[in-house]
């Protein structure tokens, strides 16, 4: 029962940690876009997602509640990838800063409204607890 | 919360930027540098940025690495009563560029500028966090 409950704070509580992830990946690129050689990382959001809350259709599938589970990963070690790099520059670094602000703060009005949804999940289930 | 890191990651980066600001600085004071007595003059120093893992998957800082120091001649004027000026009459100023050193600038001042604002939404962010089911 509490599970059925609970159930949607796990997911959204997954997105909030690869979100928080991500602002970390951003923030380190914007971080070295200076810094000779570096390239910049970032990594899929929809399938790091997908991957965490073990939907991808394409992984392993769990046909047996008995099974170990294969697909669930860790959401804060999400499978990361290096940025396309739209205009190479002469030092090899590989940040495009008005691509990484943009995400960067895409990423935080996402991780806000995945907040948010987390809030009034607990207010739903709160005004279900106490029957008011 | 992984996101607390990214007050290092930013740290470090600012941190790194204003050493590039305090070179410039240096470097554009003693841009009418004259050389001294020994024929020294100031040599135009950059800073070096390198990456630093931080810990965390992805989580990259900067430090500085290294200030070099540049090779370039220095400028020389014709200034034969000048008291520093060479058996030839020159006068061997600074290696400083200053057009080079106020972009140099230019450009550090706009990276601390990005990462302050970068710290700033992770702590707005990290604020509403600890709200969260209030």
């Amino acid at each position: 029962m509490l599970e059925q409950l609970t159930a949607k704070l796990d997911f959204q509580s997954n997105a909030l940690l690869l979100r928080s992830q991500r602002q970390q990946v951003l923030a380190s690129n914007i971080a070295n876009a200076d810094t000779p050689g570096y390239i910049a990382r970032d990594f899929d959001f929809a399938s790091a997602l997908k991957d965490a809350s073990g939907m991808n259709s394409a992984g392993p599938k769990q046909t047996d509640t008995r099974h170990m589970s294969l697909g669930s990963r860790d959401p804060r070690n999400p499978a990361m990838a290096y940025a396309v790099q739209t205009q190479p520059s002469e030092d090899g670094n590989s940040v495009d800063l008005d691509r990484e602000r943009a995400n960067f703060m895409d990423n935080a009005i996402r991780y806000e409204s995945t907040l948010r949804f987390i809030n009034s999940n607990v207010k739903t289930m709160l005004s279900a607890i106490t029957g008011q | 919360m992984s996101m607390f890191s990214i007050f290092g990651v930013s740290g470090s980066a600012i941190s790194s930027q204003a050493q590039r600001l305090n070179v410039v600085a240096s470097n554009l004071a003693n841009a009418d540098a004259v050389a001294g007595p020994d024929g020294q003059s100031y040599k135009a120093r950059q800073v070096v940025f390198q990456t630093v893992p931080m810990g965390g998957q992805g989580d990259a800082g900067v430090k500085v690495q290294d200030i070099t120091e540049s090779e370039a001649p220095g400028r020389r004027v014709h200034d034969p009563y000048h008291p520093s000026a060479d058996a030839e009459g020159y006068v061997t100023h600074s290696n400083v560029n200053p057009v080079e050193e106020m972009v140099n600038m230019m450009s550090a001042s706009r990276s601390y500028q990005n990462n302050v604002e970068v710290m700033n939404t992770a702590k707005s962010l990290l604020l509403k966090t600890l709200q969260m089911g209030q």
